[in-house]
């Protein structure tokens, strides 16, 4: 951890409350997320026990599995999975903008502008925490390659063709979510850690309850009081005041709650079927009714905290200004919304369960690229982030002491004056190293050429001082000015174009060579009750 | 292969010559050679190009990095200053080194269009991913093949038919700046090296080790084999007599000097400060180094190796101080400025691969450290900065990092289906420092 | 010693224990693994570890079953002797093993070990958690592979004691439930890694008595002694709390509460002290970064107080932006 990060920290637990590491917001927050509070059933993985989700922070729906082995049952959670979130994705997808992307002309070869639709608006889904994101990209991964009974009369458990869909959406979300700085799909514990510090340990902050006690401790208590009592605290039951944000849950409710309402209720179910008459069938009806109601409520008992929980994150997040840049990201989301879901009208087959050799390539290029980009835009839009970059020498801040006027070798004498920036900043310079500072927005590049003293570093500024011989008007620093130079570039370069997936070469297999439909999950006779 | 030879020149000379009749003979599409620390990676770079270039087949070359491309290019020109050699840069200013420009036989240029048609071009993996060709070159070698990342070889790969790969396997990993766990396992994930993709691929490929270090003197080859090449040892091209280290001026009895007397005797010497936890840039570990260093260079060191029967002065042009962070290594060149000292190399581990002094200095990674990261226990950090040395490496540390080990047991996540070529950090860490502690001078500053 | 009864004891009860569904379903894999003689589990391992060997169309399933784990330990390893004199294919239900642990004898008891045609050993590690296409949750396949490392050696033991000594692989067989159901499927798992650290750990390992010795006399950890007298006993025993403890042991809450009260940074993380030096308290820390204590010419106390006036500038920088925002 950076040591600004570390004294951050520090001073969170001697003032026992969250101190702020950004002093803007640094991911996009839509007027209106769809927040996702899943739970799941231990011992098995992506299997579904319930869910608060919605838009409406007062009106969230549940979904419950009431006994989660049952194929049936869970098909129809993920079905209503489905009715709340797809019409809430369909509802972006039609509204669009012109924009312009470059293409590669397929006859030509050349790069050419095309016009094409950009959504105005993307969705965006928060899930509690870090384990909600893998709890997404589970569920995407298990409903995806779900066969519908039009796909294959066969199947033996035909899924409703909006879980298929779902599957494809979650799992665009999921991947979409590994990119930096991207903000499709949000766990809410990371974006809180990013703006602020907590008295305890990144790992202990992945609890959302005892991160919020840090950030908005109760009056009268101090965070490390709140935090503890959120994770700790019991009733005489032996239950948590707090249930975890899930997907798990907790032993002690599973076992001691959970466990023997749906033992009642498999009791109820099978009772009901071996009714023998209307009446008695009615009665039984009406107990299994209330076995699932009971099972509802311990549900909604289990999430309905972690879903208010989000809803305060997100109001604490709001109260920062919106950084610079995070607009400019969230463009790169509506752009791969808009890729995706024109992929799925094409008819195009869901994402293959592995990723060939040069999608694999592709997307970690992409990936350290926005990484990069990340780390200097958030430094750019907030003196707080650059604070922790000059500490770490890949920065420095200034004042101009001297600008002396020098031009450039060449047939055309163009200006490269030079300028002398006082600092306490410890910048580690190489030999001829580049630096930047954003003039207008726009990075200008210096090179180093000497420490005239200590703390006396003079530069050479290199460009965007227009074509003449003098430098346009407030393209120099003058005397006095206070500047910022960073060793690390402000905007990144395209990587290298890699060979089409049926060119992939003999060193990494050769060409994949015609794709074909993923097979369907095997299904273990067991789990269908 | 059962046979030893006593003679390791006879056994190096047998391994270089199955390489070259497997590249030239050119039945497979690739060669892998593994090169141990010093084991003469770019002599035989160099002497295969060579060979090719002479056989008639367009020949690229692909290293890591702009220098490494540079020393290729001036190795060659100096081999044969006949042959017309292309040397592809980027468009960055300062993009090779100005020395090719003395060099008639040298062509630069950042178009691999005009260097078309030389029998030998020679650029970065970065550079040489943004060439595009209608017919590939008839043979390539890629240089530092284990430091080359997998997706860095899938951009390239299009532009040879065959190719021989050469790489020393115990050196820094390459890695990822984003998190790239999803494709762990997987044959061709972007972020292993370039080798692992490679063979997973094409297990039939032959493979060879160029069995005999010519750098490592004998008091360090088995070491730096057994701790760091447990399942593909090599050994020292020299015996034990045959490098010695001599200084004029005699001791004064002090840790450096007593410490830099037992490396000139036994090839290590640990200077152990007190147990004590300190940032990076630990004050008195520094001075320590720096102390060291200017010890070197006051009592008239003088090296006799088999290069050489007569004493060859130690300067400051052979000494090198090795450290595992950038500001240990400026804290390192400020100290030593305060001493005078100048010329002395003063690096990172990362920055120090593939290259050789007579002495390394070594700033133990672990010293001072209340914790151990994974970054320092990475098994390749600590082998490259102990195997830079010919003569002696004398390494400064602070007592205690044996319990620190103890303190952070390996737990070390494990994805299914990654290949185990290398041992664990941990386990290495513990095998270097038992070796040293047969070597250890106490010091109080 | 039970750690989760000590750590209730302690009024710091760990957050462990598990879920029936979890236990269940793990048990539920474990038998249809094991089912018909092994037979699934003889076939992955046929397929993962020795696919050149002949098919392992029948094996021997010994009886294993002695008294005492002495007892099971002796019958093990004759079971192990003539599965390997007899060639075939043998499958070892719960064997047990014994290892020497700093001076004790520790009883271990892998899931089965298979003894192969050529008269070679593999441990066999049969765990809940999927592999889901092809991988597995890296930190869970990390600690089977040291758990199993320890089997190997162990193993080991036994392979020394015949003669010619056996083979013990070096490739463990890790079986999973595949993707989402609950058929088992299997992955080959190198630990030659972990089976060397693991060595060089046992080598290295404080001896029991040692940690014993070294405990104030009457010292004990009878979980119905009172909670002051137990937290005594506890403190006793050298141990250094960090967050990863909360995934790993039952006495992490209470380690936590000693660690806070002490003020100790380690708490937060142990990287965070990596660039602290020698400070290792919360408040020296902040009187260190806020000038009231420490020694300016250390690198640590410099940076620190670099920090504190980076970000005392930078909230500044922040709050002025913000009062002209309103201005404006």
């Amino acid at each position: 951890m950076p040591l600004i990060d570390t004294l951050a920290r520090l001073e969170a637990v001697g003032s026992g409350r969250a101190q702020p590491t950004a002093t803007v917001r640094h991911r996009h927050l839509s007027g209106r997320p769809l927040v996702f509070v899943p739970l799941t059933t231990a011992g098995e993985a992506g299997a579904p026990l319930g869910a608060l989700v919605g838009t409406d922070r007062d009106a969230p729906r549940l979904l419950v599995v009431p006994q989660p082995r049952d194929r049936d049952l869970r098909f129809t959670f993920l079905a209503e999975l489905a009715d709340v979130i797809l019409p809430y994705i369909d509802s972006h997808a039609a509204d669009v903008e012109t924009a312009e992307r470059t293409e590669t002309d397929p006859e030509t070869g050349k790069r050419v502008k095309v016009e094409t639709e950009l959504c105005a608006d993307a969705p965006q889904l928060i899930v509690p925490s870090r384990t909600g994101l893998a709890f997404v990209r589970l569920l995407g991964r298990s409903m995806r390659f779900r066969r519908t009974a039009e796909q294959d009369p066969q199947a033996p458990y035909p899924a409703p063709p909006r879980v298929p869909l779902l599957g494809r959406w979650l799992t665009h979300y999921g991947e979409r979510s590994r990119v930096p700085g991207s903000a499709l799909l949000l766990a809410l514990t990371d974006v809180l850690s990013r703006h602020w510090a907590t008295g305890q340990s990144g790992l202990e902050d992945q609890h959302l309850g005892a991160l919020l006690a840090w950030l908005d401790p109760p009056a009268g208590t101090s965070g490390a009081e709140a935090a503890r009592e959120a994770e700790l605290a019991r009733d005489p039951a032996g239950q948590l005041r707090c249930p975890p944000a899930g997907p798990a849950t907790d032993p002690a409710f599973d076992n001691k709650l959970l466990a023997p309402a749906i033992e009642r209720y498999d009791r109820a179910r099978t009772a009901l079927a071996a009714a023998e008459d209307p009446l008695e069938a009615d009665d039984r009806l009406a107990a299994l009714t209330r076995a699932e109601r009971e099972i509802r409520e311990l549900i909604e008992s289990q999430a309905r905290p972690t879903w208010d929980a989000v809803w305060r994150g997100l109001d604490l997040l709001r109260a920062l200004p919106a950084g610079g840049h995070a607009e400019e990201r969230w463009t790169r989301d509506r752009w791969s919304f808009t890729g995706h879901r024109d992929r799925v009208l094409a008819g195009e087959p869901p994402q293959p369960r592995r990723d060939d050799a040069v999608t694999a390539a592709n997307k970690l290029a992409t990936r350290e690229r926005e990484q990069a980009r990340l780390e200097a835009q958030e430094a750019l839009d907030d003196p707080l982030v650059m604070a922790g970059r000059r500490l770490a020498g890949e920065a420095f801040a200034g004042e101009v002491t001297e600008v002396v006027m020098a031009y450039g070798e060449g047939r055309r004498p163009s200006p490269r004056p030079l300028v002398t920036v006082r600092t306490e900043d410890r910048p580690h310079l190489a030999e001829r190293a580049k630096v930047y500072r954003s003039l207008a927005g726009r990075p200008q590049s210096a090179q180093f050429v000497e420490r005239a003293a200590e703390d006396a570093i003079v530069l050479r500024i290199l460009d965007k001082m227009g074509r003449g011989k003098e430098p346009e008007p407030g393209s120099v620093p003058e005397k006095g000015d206070r500047v910022c130079f960073t060793l690390f570039e402000h905007e990144q370069r395209g990587g290298a174009k890699l060979p089409d997936p049926e060119e992939t070469p003999w060193t990494h297999g050769g060409p994949p060579g015609e794709a074909v439909p993923e097979a369907a999950d095997r299904i273990t006779e067991e789990d269908v009750l | 292969m059962t046979t030893v030879d006593a003679d390791p020149g006879a056994a190096a000379a047998r391994a270089t010559d199955a390489i070259l009749r497997d590249t030239l003979g050119a039945t497979e599409r690739g060669v892998v050679v593994d090169s141990p620390p010093g084991a003469g990676k770019s002599t035989l770079v160099v002497r295969a190009a060579l060979e090719l270039a002479e056989a008639g087949r367009p020949l690229m070359v692909v290293a890591q990095t702009n220098a490494q491309v540079d020393d290729l290019v001036l190795r060659l020109a100096e081999k044969n200053p006949e042959l017309p050699v292309g040397r592809l840069h980027s468009s960055d200013a300062d993009a090779y080194d100005k020395a090719l420009d003395e060099l008639p036989q040298v062509r630069t240029s950042a178009k691999a269009a005009d260097l078309a048609g030389l029998p030998v071009v020679l650029s970065t993996a970065a550079k040489w991913a943004h060439v595009r060709v209608d017919e590939p070159w008839r043979h390539a070698i890629v240089d530092e093949a284990y430091q080359m990342r997998s997706d860095s070889l899938l951009a390239v790969a299009g532009l040879f038919e065959r190719a021989l790969f050469v790489g020393d396997p115990g050196q820094l990993d390459p890695f990822a700046i984003v998190g790239s766990e999803q494709w762990a396992g997987l044959s061709y994930d972007p972020s292993a090296s370039a080798v692992t993709t490679l063979l997973a691929h094409n297990p039939g490929l032959p493979q060879h080790r160029l069995p005999v270090s010519w750098r490592l003197p004998a008091s360090a080859a088995p070491l730096v084999s057994d701790a760091f090449y447990p399942y593909t040892p090599f050994r020292s091209g020299t015996g034990p007599g045959d490098r010695r280290l001599s200084f004029a001026v005699p001791s004064d009895g002090s840790g450096p000097d007593r410490v830099i007397d037992e490396a000139a005797a036994t090839g290590w010497g640990l200077l152990e400060l007190p147990a004590r936890h300190t940032p990076r840039t630990d004050p008195e570990a520094v001075r320590a180094v720096a102390a060291v260093v200017r010890r070197l260079l006051d009592r008239g060191g003088a090296a006799v190796s088999e290069r050489s029967p007569d004493p060859v002065p130690l300067t400051a042009a052979r000494i090198a101080v090795g450290t595992a962070h950038r500001d240990q290594a400026a804290a390192v060149r400020a100290a030593l400025a305060d001493l005078g000292v100048l010329g002395v190399t003063v690096d990172t581990a990362n920055r120090l691969q593939g290259r050789e002094y007579d002495i390394t200095v070594v700033l133990h990674p672990l010293s001072g450290r209340p914790d151990a990261t994974a970054f320092h226990l990475e098994t390749g950090r600590l082998c490259v900065l102990a195997s830079r040395h010919r003569h002696a490496c004398v390494v400064v540390c602070r007592e205690g990092v044996s319990d620190l080990l103890d303190d952070y047991p390996s737990t070390e996540p494990v994805q299914l289906g990654t290949l185990v070529k290398f041992p664990d950090g941990w386990e290495a860490n513990h095998a270097v420092l038992a070796h040293l502690a047969e070597h250890r001078v106490g010091w109080r500053p | 010693m039970d750690k989760a009864t000590l750590a209730s004891a302690l009024g710091a009860p760990s957050g462990f224990g598990q879920s029936q569904f979890a236990l269940t379903r793990g048990n539920a894999f474990e038998a249809k693994v094991k089912a018909d003689g092994g037979a699934e589990l003889l076939r992955l391992a046929h397929t993962r570890l020795d696919p050149g060997a002949d098919t392992p169309e029948s094996a021997a399933v010994p009886d294993l079953s002695a008294q005492g784990p002495e007892g099971r330990t002796a019958r093990t390893a004759l079971a192990l002797r003539e599965a390997t004199r007899a060639g075939g294919w043998t499958l070892l239900d719960h064997p047990m093993l014994a290892l020497d642990v700093a001076g004790s004898l520790a009883f271990l008891e892998p899931d089965a070990v298979v003894v192969h045609p050529d008269g070679s050993w593999s441990v066999v590690e049969i765990k809940s958690f999927p592999m889901l296409d092809g991988s597995a949750d890296p930190a869970k396949v990390g600690a089977a592979a040291r758990q199993s490392a320890v089997y190997v050696l162990a193993l080991e033991d036994v392979a020394a004691r015949l003669d010619p000594a056996p083979r013990v692989r070096h490739r463990v067989l890790l079986v999973c439930p595949e993707d989402f159901s609950n058929l088992p499927t299997g992955s080959a798992v190198d630990v030659r890694k972990q089976r060397a650290v693991t060595a060089r750990q046992l080598a290295r390992l404080t001896r029991i008595e040692e940690i014993a010795d070294a405990l104030p006399e009457g010292t004990c950890f009878a979980p119905d002694r009172d909670s002051e007298e137990l937290t005594a006993a506890v403190a006793a025993v050298p141990a250094t709390y960090a967050p990863e403890c909360l995934s790993t042991c039952e006495l992490a809450f209470h380690c936590r509460e000693r660690a806070r009260a002490a003020g100790a940074v380690t708490r937060l993380g142990r990287p965070l002290r990596a660039e602290l030096g020698g400070l290792t308290t919360v408040e020296d820390v902040l009187a260190a970064a806020h000038g009231e204590l420490g020694d300016p010419d250390d690198p640590a106390v410099a940076a620190l107080r670099r920090a504190a006036a980076l970000r005392a500038e930078a909230l500044q920088e922040a709050r002025n932006r913000e009062v002209a925002a309103v201005c404006r």
